[in-house]
């Protein structure tokens, strides 16, 4: 059986602008392949939710709304894989200093659930050593990062 | 009265139920201006019982999912009550998600909220 083409794939590179609202730049377009790839409402509604995430954090935690650095994401979506880097010019930040929302001292703190939500709502979520790109991976059908980290624990 | 561009506000009884005017929560703007519009139900008009229904609302982001646990603390504060209902499920999942379920009183539809207060 062939393999899909590349040519079915919606690859983009975008350069956004560190200002409020600069997200939809992306989400704009990439809902729409998402709806023309054949993704269900569900996950789509999960690759928003963490899209929206990663890009906010790196526009204003990132890049802290300077107007002089930009937000580098990378784009890809078929069928099957949705794949997103953003790559931000800020200090980076450590992924697992960020205390986990859920324990009862935190849970009606205001802030601290974006991280949370892309583990939880994609496949795969990685960050560079710097701590400045993110690459978020959505596989049709797999489970969320959060779970397989679960189910990953050495006995 | 305070106009709002955010919310909309009606009384069932003696319970306000507010909808909301986006049917996606993200734009920080618009995420001020509804904290902005929900305090004030609280610390201007002095609202005791108040219920948020979500029906229409598809998306939220954690900026918004902020506001809302700041709402529900101003409300505690000020000794009445909040609930919510008519919740779409991907936003139902976000909630269990960050433990947000435990926090807030979640309801199915506004007949069951009204009932609860």
């Amino acid at each position: 059986m062939a393999e899909q083409p590349p040519a079915a794939a919606w690859q983009q590179s975008i350069d956004l602008p560190s200002e409020r609202g600069a997200s939809r730049l992306v989400t704009d377009e990439l809902l729409a392949q998402l709806g023309t790839h054949g993704w269900p409402s569900d996950e789509i509604f999960a690759i928003h939710l963490a899209a929206e995430e990663a890009l906010v954090n790196a526009v204003v935690h990132g890049n802290r709304l300077d107007p002089a650095k930009r937000v580098r994401v990378e784009c890809h979506v078929s069928p099957d894989i949705v794949r997103l880097e953003v790559t931000d010019e800020g200090e980076g930040f450590d992924p697992e200093s960020v205390p986990d929302c859920t324990l009862e001292e935190r849970l009606e703190s205001p802030s601290g659930r974006g991280v949370m939500l892309m583990r939880s709502f994609m496949t795969r979520i990685e960050y560079n050593a710097k701590g400045n790109s993110v690459l978020l991976e959505k596989r049709r059908g797999e489970p969320p990062a959060s779970e397989q980290a679960a189910g990953d624990q050495p006995g | 009265m305070a106009t709002h561009q955010r919310i909309d506000v009606s009384k069932t009884g003696d319970v306000s139920v507010v909808r909301f005017q986006d049917a996606k929560i993200l734009d920080e703007a618009a995420i001020q201006e509804l904290g902005t519009e929900l305090f004030a139900l609280v610390e201007l008009d002095n609202r005791k019982a108040i219920l948020l229904d979500f029906d229409g609302v598809e998306f939220l982001s954690s900026a918004a999912l902020g506001k809302l646990i700041t709402f529900d603390r101003k409300v505690k504060t000020a000794k009445g009550r909040l609930k919510m209902c008519g919740i779409a499920p991907g936003i139902l999942e976000v909630f269990q998600v960050t433990k947000l379920n435990k926090v807030f009183d979640i309801r199915s539809d506004v007949a069951e909220g009204l009932a609860a207060f």
